[in-house]
């Protein structure tokens, strides 16, 4: 018979196994939120190909009318869209995650489960959309490619093997700053509106309508610490390759990046975790 | 006695007042939050932190043994700690200190339907719910159309559930919750919803579960469910165990504290009673033939039920209602006093009130009975106070002669046991 002690401080030793017992409930609410989230609306799932279409259409219109050129050899679209796939992912999944705790508050004061399981089902749910955003990526791609004048006819470069590479770097990102968001706002609900403003402002913040080569030398590496400015880069280069080059110290520091996010994020969130019950 | 499967030794839990409602979550702190340095952020928490710091402990040192297929009833008022140590035992919560083992497979069960989703429907929740409480989908599959047939909702299983009346809703909450065949089932007032008849369903199951030997931590403030179920007691009061033993023994000094005893209820801080701004409770007594406060009726002897209460508005007209329950939470009947003619049409004026609900003798059965009293106001019709198990008492059928048994002296079953007229002729 399974024995259980409850100490204070003392649910870290059962906490991983408990993680891994619960892993169902970690799909059905990922299940869940996908089941409700287009109930009721008219147009259901045909939002998830709408939002990035309209999108896409923004900023490159927004491109044209202010002259930029993106990389000078793909089509605008593909410039621009290359890099929102990744930032609407971290974006949606980040805020997401950061308000699932709120959201779920009726469960974490009610039950036992391991409350890891709240936002990163958050992100699986964000995972879904950016499948439907890549599938529309890729869609324009092979428009690109059979519309445009040779020589000058769109193909991916070899690149695009490492592509899942820099969707588990977005992945880790999104998961890292959403645990930290989600525990923050359980005691501080400021970040409820915190949240938006991060998500607005890092839109400029990241080299969406610019290319990371454009950045002067001297500020590259700084710019690079914000891990979606490698993630960015790293799509560009699987998806357009060109002129699009890796800068690899770059890359490095928003590894590095990501790896602090997630690290300090399950520390933070665990040692908050216990409390949540309590202050929710 | 078996090994104890819940041992709980020295819990103490404490909660840190007041921070969070120092802790606005309005725009303004947004902004400030966003425009403020991160030192002085920082120290002006600090300062809150410090401003605001007073412990209140909801657990004082709370020690018992639950030994194997036990169920055990936790009573106490509102505010006793019965949630908080329900919520520790759940593992919801942390101890502040102590040590809890538990032997075996929790499932707890604080509120019907937790994570239902309005949205998803019958077939989907029972799905999604069975997951938060701790099934495995294949599990949930495997007793799936178990669950359909105790909910009685067949025909709306594909209806999303905020389509259901509440009744159906819990119904099919519960549903899924009394097939998680756990090996300890911790369960919190989830069965003062929904009708009668499926409370006793409901009731029947818990039963069923103790009888195949698991245990069973039960919390309510319905003393006849107690009774019913629960051999053995605990009793909270502020935090600590103010009792443990016999159930009999402590819903009856549950019913008591505060008075002396279980036949009387006073409320002396009008400002404290139950009630709100147009009636509040002060006293509810039960008082024999001779007019003696007492918790044992002669079943041969009519005896009142006495209510005070503080009327507290001009020309509002509150009225007193009592209900008569039995020990197994049977509601016998309902009595009002704006049957009183004269009372009713009288005009009302703020002050102290005192209604008396006379019971004949030859009435109830013998056993013991709890009283709810409510002040409502009709047109339109407004609840103002409710007490439940307010005063107990029990009937005694001790007299030689005058009773409706006569010389037959074993069991005489029934809830009421009027003494009626018979007529008897030979033809």
């Amino acid at each position: 018979m399974a024995r259980l002690i409850i100490e204070a401080g003392r649910t870290e030793r059962q906490y991983w196994r408990d993680l891994w017992r619960y892993r169902e409930l970690f799909a059905f609410l990922a299940w869940r939120d996908l089941l409700i989230r287009y109930k009721q609306t008219a147009v259901g799932v045909a939002w998830s190909v709408l939002r990035p279409f309209l999108t896409m259409l923004a900023l490159t219109l927004v491109m044209k009318v202010s002259k930029l050129k993106g990389d000078g050899a793909s089509p605008v679209p593909l410039f621009v869209f290359s890099a929102m796939l990744p930032w609407q992912f971290f974006s949606t999944a980040l805020s997401e995650s950061g308000t699932s705790l709120i959201t779920n508050s009726n469960l974490i004061s009610k039950v036992y489960f391991p409350r890891l399981v709240v936002p990163a089902s958050s992100v699986i749910t964000s995972f879904v959309d950016f499948l439907i955003a890549a599938v529309f990526m890729m869609g324009l791609m092979i428009w690109y490619h059979f519309t445009l004048p040779p020589p000058h006819q769109f193909a991916p470069p070899w690149n695009v093997v490492a592509l899942p590479f820099f969707v588990l770097l977005t992945f880790g990102a999104s998961f890292g700053v959403g645990l930290w968001i989600a525990a923050l706002m359980v005691k501080y609900r400021d970040f409820r509106f915190v949240v938006p403003f991060l998500v607005q402002f890092g839109l400029y913040a990241a080299p969406v309508f610019i290319m990371t080569m454009d950045i002067p030398d001297k500020w590259r590496l700084a710019y690079s610490l914000n891990p979606i400015v490698g993630i960015i880069d790293g799509f560009r280069w699987c998806l357009l390759g060109g002129a699009n080059a890796l800068y690899w110290p770059g890359q490095a520091a928003s590894l590095a990046g990501v790896a602090m996010l997630i690290v300090t994020g399950l520390w933070y969130f665990r040692k908050t975790e216990r409390s949540f019950a309590d202050i929710i | 006695m078996s090994e104890p499967v819940i041992s709980v030794e020295h819990l103490s839990k404490r909660y840190v007042l007041g921070h969070q409602a120092a802790n606005g979550d309005g725009l303004r702190h947004a902004l400030q939050n966003l425009l403020l340095a991160p030192r002085q952020w920082l120290s002006r928490r600090r300062e809150r932190r410090q401003a605001t710091h007073e412990e209140f402990w909801a657990l004082k040192d709370v020690s018992f043994e639950v030994p194997q297929g036990d169920v055990v009833g936790i009573i106490g008022r509102n505010g006793a700690g019965k949630s908080t140590l329900l919520k520790i035992l759940s593992r919801i919560t942390e101890p502040t200190r102590g040590r809890i083992a538990i032997e075996g497979r929790v499932a707890s069960l604080l509120e019907v339907g937790t994570g239902f989703h309005q949205e998803l429907t019958g077939r989907e929740n029972i799905f999604l719910n069975g997951a938060i409480l701790g099934m495995s989908k294949a599990e949930i599959k495997r007793k799936f159309d178990e669950i359909v047939a105790f909910s009685e909702v067949e025909q709306f299983l594909d209806t999303p559930v905020k389509r259901y009346s509440s009744g159906m809703y819990v119904r099919l909450a519960f549903a899924v919750a009394a097939h998680l065949e756990p090996e300890i089932l911790i369960v919190d007032e989830v069965l003062a919803v929904g009708d009668a008849a499926f409370q006793k369903k409901c009731l029947g199951k818990i039963q069923d579960v103790s009888s195949h030997g698991r245990t069973v931590l039960f919390v309510s403030h319905s003393m006849p469910t107690i009774l019913r179920l629960c051999k053995r007691v605990i009793l909270l009061q502020r935090g600590a165990v103010a009792g443990d033993g016999p159930a009999e023994e402590m819903t009856r000094k549950y019913l008591s504290s505060g008075t002396d005893r279980a036949a009387e209820r006073v409320w002396a801080e009008r400002d404290q009673a139950p009630g709100d701004d147009v009636a509040r409770l002060h006293a509810v007594r039960v008082r024999n033939a001779q007019g003696a406060v007492t918790e044992s009726i002669d079943i041969s002897e009519p005896f009142e039920i006495e209510v005070e209460y503080w009327n507290l508005q001009d020309r509002i007209k509150p009225t007193v209602s009592i209900h008569f329950l039995n020990e197994d939470g049977v509601l016998l009947f309902v009595t009002n006093d704006f049957v009183n003619p004269q009372w009713w049409s009288s005009a009302r004026r703020p002050g102290l009130v005192r209604s008396r609900c006379l019971v004949p003798a030859h009435l109830l059965a013998e056993g013991q009975f709890f009283i709810l009293a409510a002040l409502c106001t009709y047109n339109p019709d407004r609840l103002h106070a409710l007490e439940r198990d307010v005063v107990s008492f029990q009937t005694v059928d001790q007299h030689d002669l005058d009773r409706v048994r006569e010389k037959y002296t074993r069991v005489w079953p029934g809830a009421l046991r009027p003494r009626l007229e018979w007529k008897v002729e030979e033809i």
